[in-house]
């Protein structure tokens, strides 16, 4: 992990996914824990059916840019696989992609116009941006946790463990976010989500 | 208190602390949630103009009233609304007038890229320009202030990047402010836009673009930030953020106010500094009020004029012109990566505009399109649409090509928000100058494209309260068109029947298309999947034509055409049933049929079950 001052995340996936409210949580994480922080995305056409893509930025001083330059991501969040594939190129050497362990199929392959590409390739990309690839099965932990749809907060879950915050800032802006009925669920599915992944040196809270 | 407020929610937020009365819209991206956030806020009139030129007369008539007014609209919108936008810059108002034009820079949403800045210059209205959402909650403020200062429409420019990014904002509160007036104005030199008294205003507009600027001198919006003076750079509006990234030792002069600019202050800023350079997206608009004041600069010898900015842009073209930058533009690696597959818009999963589509890919008739989702018929496999310019064009380029005598019958496809935006006198055109055009409309009963915005066809206001309906069919046939008929959109024989009946007629025709939109949260609870028969399905790829992307290709294949099997995603599938109708081997049955087979089975399970109890 780069400098413990600033942090650039992409977070890519397929609309519908929960990407926009992830990088919603994730933004406002980084400002209850004291960053200045931005937020970018764009909407519109995307939406149906389209790659979304999100890049949000903490900095302990001050953020400018609201978009992540190529090869300047600390951080590649991926909701899909192949979306992790199409992005890869945000990561900057030695960064870390986590990616969810699903395919969303698009139509170009499903009418057999394409094919999806394989698990080695995410390896061998990743390899080559000497980066740690960390897959989560997001959707499988969702479910255990009692919906699937919470699989946009598992993974938030597994980024949250290569960060150096105390966990309750996260819990504290999730809940916020999350219907009240729906926050034991969404508790359940965070720390799965947060288990899932071996935490980094530099992540243990200052 | 600090929040993360989108740009949008930001000036949302600005007017409602500014103690703006009214606001109108018509919904466009980058511009949309402007009024729907709002819309929430208790205090302010809040409306869906049918489009951006009346949302724009609405917000004046407001404004002429005495009270606080916004009128917000993407870039292309004040196209629609440019007529209402110059008058309004001649008369002024009695209260603070503004309107928010949200430029689209790269396309992400929009038929064309353009600067409209353009148009604040080319009316003479003061143009500010905000860079993050803090500036996007204090300029729309500010604008508030200067148009009331000045007596003129104040434009407040953003673009996608500041419309769709977030960042922390302090929230303050509304200042409540008293109407300016009781009664209407009855001021006809300033308000009656006849000739004679036109004449007299525009020298009050020239001078007024002068004094603007004199205040613009001493404005705390327009700020030097002294650091290097090796190199200036003069920017404004997110720009700015990629010049403080990629050149953080250059001193800026950053503008607030991008149309006036401040003669005295580029002077004294041009006078401390060896080079001097323009940072700005799309068009050089500040770089040509430099030049006009007779001062060399660099701008777009540099930096591109076309597309959308980002700091790996910025950079790379500062340290090609020798310019000091953080750091050296990042070579991106080739990966080795195998060629991906597009993920291209289609029309969802149930889309009522499929059959239509459809029925017209296999007409092969020439088909005018328009703006809104059911542009994506374009796309193959039912590359059903042949041209697409404008909100409301696709009527008048039919009527166009069939008076000019082309030798096919020309059909236009309209979705319904977008003909009550401009349609609706197009199709009177075609009503009065009878060209034998259908037009056909794609009545899904919601703004789609967008997000799901009401409109005059829904009954609902933009507040949520119960209105009148307008009817299409009546509403064309007191156009004096007389072959008018209706067909639900999922039904795909009644669609090409009705289709044969109205182009029988050598006259001008309308056909509603009618069914909701398949997302619209009501119709979401309706879903129920279908299924493919395996024992019936022969592969035969029919129901693969019409590019849903609920069927899929199956890893079974048919033991005589060894074709693969239609399988249907149960998480996508809606149940509308046109494949089920477009199948020659019944082998995906209807709702109905599902319904029947399954009263059945129990039945038949049941008999021996209590036979043996």
């Amino acid at each position: 992990m780069a400098s413990p001052k600033a942090y650039s995340f992409v977070l890519v996936g397929v609309g519908g996914q929960g990407t926009l409210l992830a990088s919603n949580i994730l933004a406002e994480v980084g400002l209850a824990a004291g960053f200045d922080v931005k937020k970018s995305e764009v909407h519109g056409m995307a939406q149906r059916g389209g790659s979304v893509l999100s890049h949000v930025r903490w900095d302990a001083e001050r953020v400018y840019s609201p978009i992540v330059g190529m090869g300047e991501a600390d951080l590649l969040l991926s909701f899909e696989k192949m979306e992790a594939l199409r992005f890869a190129e945000f990561l900057k050497p030695g960064g870390t992609a986590i990616v969810n362990d699903m395919a969303v199929v698009p139509i170009t392959v499903s009418s057999g116009s394409a094919v999806y590409p394989g698990d080695e390739h995410l390896r061998r990309v990743f390899e080559a941006l000497r980066a740690e690839l960390v897959m989560v099965p997001g959707e499988r932990l969702a479910q255990e946790a009692g919906n699937v749809k919470a699989a946009n907060v598992v993974l938030l879950g597994a980024i949250s463990r290569l960060l150096p915050l105390p966990e309750a800032t996260w819990w504290e802006c999730l809940s916020q976010r999350v219907p009240k009925k729906y926050l034991d669920l969404n508790r359940v599915a965070f720390a799965s989500g947060r288990a899932a992944v071996a935490p980094t040196p530099a992540a243990t809270p200052a | 208190m600090k929040r993360v407020l989108s740009g949008n929610e930001a000036i949302a937020r600005g007017a409602w602390e500014a103690g703006v009365h009214l606001a109108a819209a018509y919904p466009g991206t980058p511009s949309t949630e402007i009024l729907e956030e709002l819309s929430r806020f208790p205090h302010v009139y809040c409306e869906w103009s049918t489009n951006e030129k009346v949302a724009v007369d609405v917000a004046v008539g407001a404004a002429y009233a005495g009270r606080r007014a916004l009128a917000a609209m993407k870039h292309v919108g004040l196209n629609v609304a440019a007529d209402s936008f110059f008058y309004a810059s001649f008369t002024g108002a009695e209260a603070g007038l503004v309107l928010v034009s949200a430029d689209d820079p790269a396309m992400h949403s929009s038929q064309n890229e353009q600067d409209n800045r353009r148009f604040a210059q080319f009316a003479r209205v003061p143009c500010l320009e905000p860079a993050d959402s803090q500036e996007c909650k204090d300029f729309t403020i500010a604008a508030f202030d200067l148009s009331e200062r000045f007596d003129a429409p104040v434009m407040l420019r953003t673009t996608t990047r500041t419309n769709h990014s977030s960042g922390p904002v302090e929230l303050g509160e509304r200042a409540d402010r008293a109407p300016r007036r009781d009664k209407f104005p009855r001021d006809t030199a300033k308000y009656v836009m006849i000739p004679a008294n036109a004449r007299k205003r525009h020298p009050l507009v020239e001078q007024r673009a002068r004094d603007v600027a004199a205040w613009a001198e001493k404005s705390p919006l327009n700020r030097i930030e002294w650091r290097d003076r090796a190199v200036g750079v003069i920017t404004a509006g997110v720009a700015y953020q990629y010049a403080r990234e990629v050149m953080p030792a250059a001193s800026v002069l950053k503008l607030g106010l991008v149309y006036p600019i401040p003669e005295q202050l580029v002077r004294a800023f041009v006078a401390g500094v060896s080079r001097l350079i323009v940072l700005e997206e799309l068009d050089p608009v500040i770089e040509e009020q430099v030049r006009m004041l007779g001062i060399a600069c660099e701008g777009k010898s540099i930096f591109p004029l076309c597309g959308e900015l980002d700091p790996s842009v910025v950079r790379q073209a500062a340290a090609a012109a020798g310019l000091a930058v953080d750091h050296a533009p990042v070579e991106v690696a080739a990966l080795p990566k195998p060629e991906l597959p597009a993920r291209p818009p289609v029309l969802c999963a149930g889309c009522p505009h499929r059959g239509v589509f459809q029925l017209l890919s296999k007409k092969k008739v020439p088909v005018t399109g328009d703006i809104g989702c059911y542009t994506l018929g374009l796309l193959p496999p039912l590359s059903a649409i042949h041209t697409c310019g404008c909100m409301g064009a696709g009527i008048g380029v039919a009527h166009g090509a069939a008076r000019a005598g082309i030798g096919e019958r020309m059909v236009a496809v309209i979705g319904d928000s977008t003909f009550y935006h401009t349609g609706l006198p197009a199709l009177a055109n075609v009503a009065y100058n009878q060209a034998n055009v259908l037009v056909v409309i794609l009545d899904n009963r919601t703004t789609a494209m967008t997000g799901h915005q009401a409109n005059p066809g829904t009954g609902i206001t933009l507040g949520h309260q119960d209105t009148r309906v307008i009817e299409l069919e009546p509403l064309v046939r007191a156009l004096g068109i007389e072959h008018v008929a209706t067909v639900d959109s999922y039904d795909v024989d009644g669609l090409e029947k009705t289709y044969k009946e109205l182009m029988s007629h050598d006259q001008p025709a309308v056909l509603v298309a009618r069914r909701e939109c398949a997302l619209l949260p009501e119709i979401r609870k309706q879903w129920v999947p279908l299924e493919v028969v395996e024992e019936k399905c022969t592969g035969c790829g029919i129901c693969f034509r019409i590019g849903c992307p609920a069927i899929l290709k199956s890893e079974e294949l048919d033991a005589k055409s060894g074709k693969p099997l239609a399988l249907i995603d149960p998480d996508q599938c809606t149940g509308c049933e046109v494949c089920s109708q477009l199948c020659p081997h019944d082998a995906i049955p209807t709702r109905d049929q599902m319904r029947l087979a399954e009263e059945r089975q129990p039945a038949s399970c049941s008999t021996p079950v209590s036979g043996g109890n």
